[in-house]
C-alpha cells in the first residue's frame, strides 16, 4: 500500500516537475560540440523557428503552457542537461521527444538557447 | 445582419487557418512503417499518399490517402483517412475512411520505443491505397474490376504495436500488424519495417531547400504473414521500397518510393508518392478563433 502511494506521488511530482530538474546528474557530463560557435548558433536560430518557436514563442519569452526559454535557468543550465530535455521531452507537460532530429541539430538549438543576444 | 455577421465570422475563421505559420513535417520519410514520432500536441498535419502500379494481366491505377494527422498530447496522436482510387477505364471512387490512434507507453526515450496502434476501417473491396499488406494481400486483389469489388464491404479493427529507435542518427522501426474484419475471422497479420538517415546531420545557418539536411533516405521492407490458422510468409506477398524524402525550407516535406515486389504473390512495381504540410499549433489558434467567435454572438 506504501509502495503504490509512494509511486503515485512520485507519478504526480514527475508530471509536474521542471524537466530541466528531471535530467539524471549524469547528463550535466555531456559536453556541446558547438559551444560558441557562431555557425551553429545561426544554425541553432533557424531550428528554434523552425521546431520551437510555435510553442514557445519567437522570442522564447513563452506561450500558454509552454514556459519562456530567455531566463536564466536555461542560459545557464548545463548543456547536457538541455541535451537531455530535447531528447526525452516532457510528455505529460505537453512537451514532445526531438529525438528524431539528429544529435549535432539539437546541440546546435541548445547553442543558441545558452547565448542569448 | 445577422447573415453578414456569420459571413464575415467564418471569412475570418478561414483567412485565420490560411495564415497560420507553417512548421516541418516531420513524418519521416516511411510510407508504410510507424515510428514512435507523434504529432506535436495542437499540430495538424495535411498530407497524402499515393500508389500506382500495373498488376501483370491487370489496369494501371492509382491509389490516394488524404491524411488529417493532429497531436492531441505528446503521447496521442489522432489522425483520419479519406481514400479513393482510379483504375484504367473504370474512373475514379471514394473507397472509405480510416480513424487511426497512436498512444506512446513510455514517457522517456529508450532504446526501444513501443507505441500502441489502434485503428478503425470502413472501406470497401475497391480499396487500392495499399497503406499495410496482410494475410495473403497480392496482385490478385488488384485484378477484380472496381464495379464489382465496391460492393463488398470492409469494416476492420487493425492493432500494431511499434517498436522504433534512433541510434547514432538513423531511425530503425518495426510493425506488427494484426487485422480483423468486425463481422469475421480470420485474424490477419503483417509486418513492416525501415530504416532511414537524413542525408547531412548539422544544419546549415541559412535557410535553404537544396541543402542535405533537408534530405533523407531510407528503406522499408513490408509484407504479409497470413492469418493465424495459416501463419507465414508461404503465398504472401513482400515489397522491399527504397525511399527519399525531400523538405522544402518552409516545411512541405516531399516523398517518392518504388517498391519492388519480391514474391511470386506481390505485384511487381509500385510506385509511391506522398506530399505533407504541417500547421503549427492549429489547435490553439482554432480555439482561439471560436472563443472571438462565441464572444462576437
Amino acid at each position: 500500500m506504501k509502495a503504490a502511494l509512494g509511486c503515485l506521488i512520485l507519478a504526480a511530482w514527475a508530471r509536474g516537475a521542471d524537466p530541466l530538474q528531471q535530467a539524471p546528474p549524469s547528463a550535466a557530463h555531456l559536453r556541446n560540440p558547438w559551444e560558441g560557435n557562431e555557425r551553429a548558433w545561426r544554425a541553432g536560430s533557424k531550428l528554434y523557428a523552425r521546431e520551437c518557436a510555435a510553442c514557445h514563442g519567437p522570442n522564447r519569452d513563452g506561450m500558454e503552457k509552454a514556459p519562456a526559454l530567455n531566463r536564466n535557468n536555461v542560459s545557464q543550465a548545463a548543456p547536457g542537461a538541455l541535451f537531455w530535455v530535447l531528447r526525452n521531452g516532457s510528455l505529460y507537460r505537453g512537451m514532445p521527444s526531438f529525438a528524431h532530429l539528429p544529435e549535432p541539430q539539437r546541440w546546435q538549438i541548445i547553442t543558441f538557447l545558452r547565448k542569448p543576444r | 445582419m445577422c447573415n453578414s455577421l456569420a459571413v464575415r465570422n467564418w471569412l475570418t475563421v478561414v483567412a485565420t487557418l490560411l495564415f497560420l505559420p507553417a512548421c516541418r513535417a516531420d513524418e519521416g520519410p516511411f510510407f508504410i512503417t510507424y515510428t514512435h514520432q507523434m504529432e506535436e500536441p495542437g499540430n495538424l498535419e495535411i498530407a497524402t499518399k499515393g500508389v500506382t502500379g500495373k498488376p501483370e494481366d491487370g489496369r494501371r491505377f492509382v491509389g490516394g490517402s488524404t491524411e488529417f494527422e493532429y497531436g492531441i498530447k505528446a503521447w496521442w496522436t489522432t489522425e483520419v483517412y479519406l481514400d479513393g482510387q482510379s483504375t484504367g477505364s473504370e474512373g475514379g471512387l471514394f473507397t472509405g475512411y480510416r480513424w487511426e490512434n497512436r498512444f506512446r507507453v513510455l514517457p522517456r526515450e529508450h532504446w526501444i520505443n513501443p507505441v500502441l496502434y489502434i485503428e478503425f476501417e470502413n472501406i470497401n473491396g475497391a480499396n487500392k491505397s495499399l497503406l499495410e499488406i496482410v494475410n495473403h494481400d497480392g496482385k490478385g486483389d488488384l485484378l477484380d474490376p472496381s464495379d464489382e469489388t465496391r460492393h463488398e464491404k470492409k469494416r476492420e479493427i487493425e492493432a500494431k504495436l511499434i517498436l522504433s529507435s534512433h541510434f547514432k542518427s538513423w531511425t530503425i522501426a518495426e510493425n506488427f500488424i494484426a487485422e480483423k474484419n468486425v463481422k469475421h475471422e480470420p485474424y490477419e497479420f503483417g509486418y513492416a519495417a525501415g530504416v532511414s538517415r537524413p542525408i547531412a546531420l548539422a544544419a546549415r545557418p541559412d535557410r535553404c531547400n537544396f541543402c542535405p539536411e533537408n534530405l533523407q533516405a531510407g528503406v522499408e521492407v513490408y509484407g504479409g504473414l497470413g492469418t493465424h490458422a495459416d501463419f507465414g510468409l508461404r503465398g504472401t506477398s513482400h515489397y522491399v521500397a527504397p525511399l527519399v524524402a525531400w523538405t522544402l525550407a518552409n516545411g512541405t516535406a516531399f516523398k517518392i518510393s518504388p517498391s519492388f515486389g519480391v514474391t511470386g504473390a506481390s505485384a511487381g512495381f509500385l510506385l509511391r508518392f506522398g506530399v505533407s504540410y504541417e500547421i503549427a499549433q492549429f489547435g490553439r489558434a482554432a480555439r482561439n478563433l471560436f472563443h472571438n467567435f462565441g464572444g462576437q454572438r
